[in-house]
């Protein structure tokens, strides 16, 4: 690399992962429309993601700011990125045998995924308003085409235009947010802002805190925190289910990191107002996620309010706005990532003469036809409901743990409580496993399925024993932030 | 009380006076000329298929065109019944204004004194891109405001061949532009003063100007201005074998002579355009004594007559597009040409050899 | 009070007369002109602002090709008017109570605005000064290629990505739809296409029992 672009190297991941898109692209338009052709596109997307991953691994080495601190590469974003990549790439590779099935194997697919990738990677090195936006909307814009990628289905084309819709009006609301920031702040820099927020006049000035608000709203949207929920049901049911793999994990960790990014990197001095909006989103959504999960009769509309209720526990750990809080959320999400590709995994495999069932009674005596299956879905089970000793235990712990700690009570209670109510419906999945009446056998798991269900539900068991320096590389990360009480 | 008036009248209402005076003397040049570039359509178009053409009005039919226009002015407009009234008047107006107001900074020569320009705006070229994207309007409002099937295919095509062909004239430009360094109308022309052929050695000649170092471009850039106004081989919207008259077929009298009018206009208009992106503008085809004593103007003039006569012998010539290979030429072929011819001249530029382009 | 002024009034009334008609137009397509005219006035102000550029690209790019494409969508679609008020008239109400909110917080906050100290006189990219002789062209290629660069590259990633969509949510392959190859037609040559049969007296170009191939 020539010297004058060595600093710029913290920027190659999102370099080679932009370009290998654009490289993709051309080799899908210039193949045959196969299937196998598709495939292979996939293969080599995933490549490329393992390629950034290295890199990130490789040339990731303190806090560098680049573009006069737009784009911010430190340990927490090369966190989030790694996990991003991770949950983004398995996702990729869970796509291939559903996408032949239904008819929608196209190279398209794993070049949209690595584009918002690519948005997503910006989202979580974002150092400005200009960049949080750019960043958002790149994911966005994709996430939107491939939430109605199977496009003869009158759900998904719903699913789609849904999510479209409430995505701009959100977008919008946040673009509202970022211009009265910037008229208080003079600059679109998160440090600058941060400057700006600082001493008692400000810190009850109505402009930057009407502005706060507004980008919390478009923010909530993007990790689907109640209120802003109401997209989610509808788009995890309506597209198709290897999409709404990817929706659950990858965009979900980029959104969570923005969230810390924005809240403690640019206004540590106003932490009283983020903390408010926070811990009302917080306990809104474990609730709502506990409760209205319980009606639910579709698997993957329980795993919509499951991601609702998890994503408000995550928030629990950004209300303590503490080193410790910041580490709980990311052990969360990183956690979070595993139980829910282990679980979609499973409703992958749910599949009946080559038709994909969505009911949560089609698992009736699961146990008595496949037991591996049933055992592994239970232990997922078990650690989304936050049973010890899964590492879904560990997940829960430390967020509560961080908010005890940081003096929020309250919302530890009500953490405890939507968890107990959440538990209920988790269990009544096992129960409907293990002891229903048996219904006719699904088809055998495939190879990938059924590998990513049992690497999910071993990481569960056996997680535990890296727990510790896992927890400590996540505690790393989020010193990168500074905290002001 | 007097002292203010005049210097209201010195700083304002003079300079608005100058402005409207050039205006004015350029229309009427204008209109003047495309008198004669109708006449001289037609004259081509017929001695290509061995008639006499017009030959009544005048001596050689040379007042043809005034008899055209007062046959339009006094004949009765029909306005259909189902009509948008105002919108379907409206098109036409717009259509000649828009095409009109283009010329307010086409330079037309330079000496001594400066640019004979009514405007010369640093963003010239801009601004005749965004005007003549303008021509659109008149012609889909026209087809719809007519509320009549074939009108309404017409515009519907002309609007999406216009906007297509828009793109690779935006795309040539932008490669002149690159060579150029400015989006001045004058610069541009000045800077083919120099190139290609002084670089090897030669007087200032025709051999400097962008049509040689950038040929493909040029072809590119006629072809599509041909598509651009909707001419002859492209005048689907047109098209009387399929759609009568296309967008025309409900006007007559004066809203149709101004249809006319401005489709001629922005014709003109393109072909100024072309004489000024890579004709060298006023320039002498060389620089030696009689021919650069000749005015500036009588050059720009001959090679927008050069220009026209092209246009007009491919209307003689060529057969009709059909609209796919009308879309296929737009999309598939001049789009990718002209993103490639950008790159690479941009390459050129930057790392080639210093041949005084700029 | 000059001519500027003058005309910056002018402009302005204009733009906002016809915001105000792009709503109450009752016919969609003369709310469209009426936004096409809007868009106009917005590129004069952005004349008197000494950004001539800017005002270009506003009249190339949203009044040359986005409202042709809002024209076109507009006036292809049959909407029933009678049918949309009837739904607004009926979400009127809750529409005016959001919308009263929205108001009242920022007149609020119009009301208690500051900035902070830093920002004043401190601009984020400061115009050149006239005796640079930089065109306003010039200076936002400086900014933009070099400050803005990452922004604008993600830009780019995005109408990509617009464009990728597109492509996948609309375009179909229709199944027995012979499309003109010129290639191949151009590459035909009379050995391809045609074949020279003598024929004898009193015999059938084609084969004994069989006809022409329909």
């Amino acid at each position: 690399m020539p010297e004058e672009l060595q600093i710029y190297a913290p920027l190659l991941p999102e370099i080679i992962l932009a370009l290998g898109a654009m490289a993709l692209l051309m080799y899908g338009v210039f193949r045959p429309e196969t299937e196998s052709e598709a495939e292979t596109v996939g293969w080599l997307a995933i490549l490329v993601m393992i390629a950034a991953a290295i890199t990130i691994v490789w040339y990731g080495n303190g806090t560098v700011r680049l573009f006069e601190g737009a784009f911010v590469d430190d340990a927490f974003a090369r966190f989030m990125k790694l996990l991003t990549l991770g949950g983004g790439a398995v996702a990729l590779m869970l796509s291939f045998d559903d996408f032949r099935n239904l008819r929608i194997m196209k190279f398209e697919y794993p070049v949209l995924v690595l584009l918002s990738t690519v948005g997503m990677m910006l989202m979580i090195s974002a150092g400005d308003l200009i960049a949080l936006y750019v960043g958002l909307e790149l994911s966005s814009l994709a996430l939107y085409v491939i939430a109605a990628y199977r496009r003869d289905s009158v759900k998904a084309s719903e699913a789609g235009l849904k999510y479209f819709v409430l995505g701009a009006l959100s977008s919008g609301m946040l673009l509202y947010g970022s211009s009265l920031i910037y008229g208080f702040a003079g600059s679109t820099n998160f440090q600058v802002i941060a400057n700006a927020a600082k001493g008692a006049e400000v810190a009850t000035n109505l402009w930057l805190i009407f502005g706060l608000v507004f980008l919390m709203v478009g923010l909530a949207f993007k990790v689907s925190a109640v209120p802003f929920h109401m997209w989610t049901p509808d788009v995890y049911e309506g597209s198709a289910t290897p999409v709404t793999t990817f929706f659950a994990t990858a965009p979900k960790v980029a959104a969570m990191a923005l969230l810390v990014r924005v809240t403690v990197g640019a206004f540590p001095a106003i932490a009283m107002q983020w903390q408010q909006i926070i811990t009302f989103i917080a306990i809104a959504s474990m609730l709502l996620g506990a409760f209205a999960a319980i009606g639910q009769t579709n698997i993957k509309r329980l795993m919509a309010y499951s991601s609702i209720a998890n994503v408000g526990f995550a928030l629990v750990g950004l209300a303590a706005n503490s080193a410790e809080g910041t580490q709980a959320v990311l052990v969360y999400m990183a956690i979070y990532v595993v139980m829910t590709l282990g679980v979609f995994a499973c409703i992958l495999s749910m599949r009946r003469a080559d038709q994909a069932v969505e009911e949560i009674e089609e698992l009736a005596g699961l146990a008595r036809n496949n037991l591996p299956m049933a055992f592994a879905l239970m232990i997922l089970m078990f650690a989304l409901a936050g049973i010890p000793p899964l590492v879904g235990f560990f997940g829960k712990y430390f967020v509560f743990m961080a908010a005890v700690k940081a003096g929020l009570y309250p919302l530890a209670v009500v953490g405890v409580l939507a968890s107990v109510v959440g538990a209920y419906y988790y269990l009544r999945i096992i129960k409907v496993m293990f002891f229903d009446d048996s219904k006719e056998k699904f088809e055998p798991v495939r190879f990938k399925a059924g590998a990513v269900i049992a690497a999910a539900a071993l990481i569960m068991i056996f997680g535990v024993i890296w727990l510790g320096p896992f927890t400590d590389y996540a505690m790393a990360a989020a010193q990168s932030f500074t905290f002001v009480k | 009380m007097w002292e203010q008036a005049n210097e209201i009248w010195w700083s304002y209402g003079w300079p608005a006076l100058i402005i409207v005076g050039q205006s004015v003397l350029l229309m009427v040049a204008l209109l003047l000329i495309i008198a004669y570039l109708l006449l001289m359509d037609r004259k081509v178009w017929a001695a290509v298929q061995q008639r006499r053409g017009p030959n009544v009005v005048g001596p050689f039919g040379l007042f043809q065109s005034f008899a055209d226009l007062l046959k339009f002015v006094l004949k009765e407009p029909i306005i259909p019944s189902g009509a948008d009234k105002s919108v379907f008047l409206l098109a036409p107006v717009a259509t000649t204004v828009c095409a009109l107001a283009a010329w307010a900074v086409i330079p037309v020569s330079a000496d001594g004194w400066g640019t004979w320009v009514v405007s010369d705006m640093n963003v010239g070229i801009l601004y005749i891109l965004a005007i003549s994207s303008l021509g659109v309007y008149g012609v889909i409002m026209g087809g719809w405001a007519s509320n009549s099937k074939y009108p309404f295919m017409g515009a519907l095509r002309s609007a999406a061949q216009m906007v297509s062909y828009e793109v690779s004239i935006g795309l040539v430009i932008v490669t002149v532009l690159l060579c150029v360094g400015s989006l001045n109308m004058t610069d541009i022309v000045n800077a083919q003063k120099t190139g290609l052929g002084t670089q090897m050695g030669f007087t200032p000649s025709a051999l400097d100007w962008y049509w040689l170092v950038l040929l493909p471009m040029f072809v590119i850039f006629i072809i599509s201005a041909l598509a651009e106004t909707n001419r002859p081989p492209f005048d689907l919207p047109e098209a009387e074998s399929e759609l009568v008259a296309g967008f025309m077929v409900e006007y007559s009298s004066t809203p149709y002579l101004l249809f006319m009018l401005g489709e001629y206009v922005a014709i003109t208009t393109m072909c100024a355009l072309t004489t000024i992106l890579f004709l060298g503008g006023w320039l002498p085809p060389v620089d030696i004594w009689p021919l650069n004593a000749v005015p500036g103007l009588i050059w720009f003039l001959a090679k927008i007559v050069f220009v026209f006569f092209l246009f007009a012998m491919a209307k003689a010539i060529v057969p009709r597009y059909r609209y796919d290979q009308l879309m296929r030429l737009g999309w598939k072929v001049f789009l990718p040409i002209s993103l490639l011819m950008v790159v690479v001249v941009a390459a050129v530029l930057q790392f080639g050899p210093k041949w005084g382009v700029v | 009070m000059g001519l500027e002024a003058f005309f910056f009034y002018i402009f302005s009334i204009a733009a906002v007369a016809s915001a105000i008609l792009v709503i109450i137009a009752r016919n969609p397509v003369h709310a469209v002109l009426f936004l096409i005219l809007a868009f106009f006035n917005a590129a004069g102000l952005f004349v008197l602002l000494g950004a001539e550029f800017l005002a270009m690209l506003l009249v190339i790019v949203y009044v040359g090709a986005v409202a042709v494409l809002f024209l076109f969508v507009v006036m292809m679609l049959d909407v029933d008017f009678a049918e949309l008020r009837a739904g607004f008239i009926k979400n009127a109400g809750l529409g005016a109570i959001v919308g009263g909110i929205v108001m009242l917080e920022l007149i609020m906050v119009l009301g208690f605005q500051s900035y902070s100290s830093q920002i004043i006189g401190n601009p984020a990219a400061p115009a050149p000064l006239v005796t640079d002789n930089v065109t306003n062209t010039e200076a936002l290629g400086r900014i933009l290629y070099t400050k803005y660069i990452f922004f604008f590259q993600v830009a780019g990633l995005i109408l990509l990505v617009a464009m990728i969509g597109a492509i996948v949510l609309t375009l179909r392959h229709k199944e027995g739809v012979r499309r003109q190859s010129i290639a191949v037609q151009v590459a035909r040559t009379p050995e391809t296409a045609m074949e020279i049969i003598k024929v004898a007296p009193g015999q059938s170009v084609f084969p004994k029992n069989e006809g022409p191939a329909e």
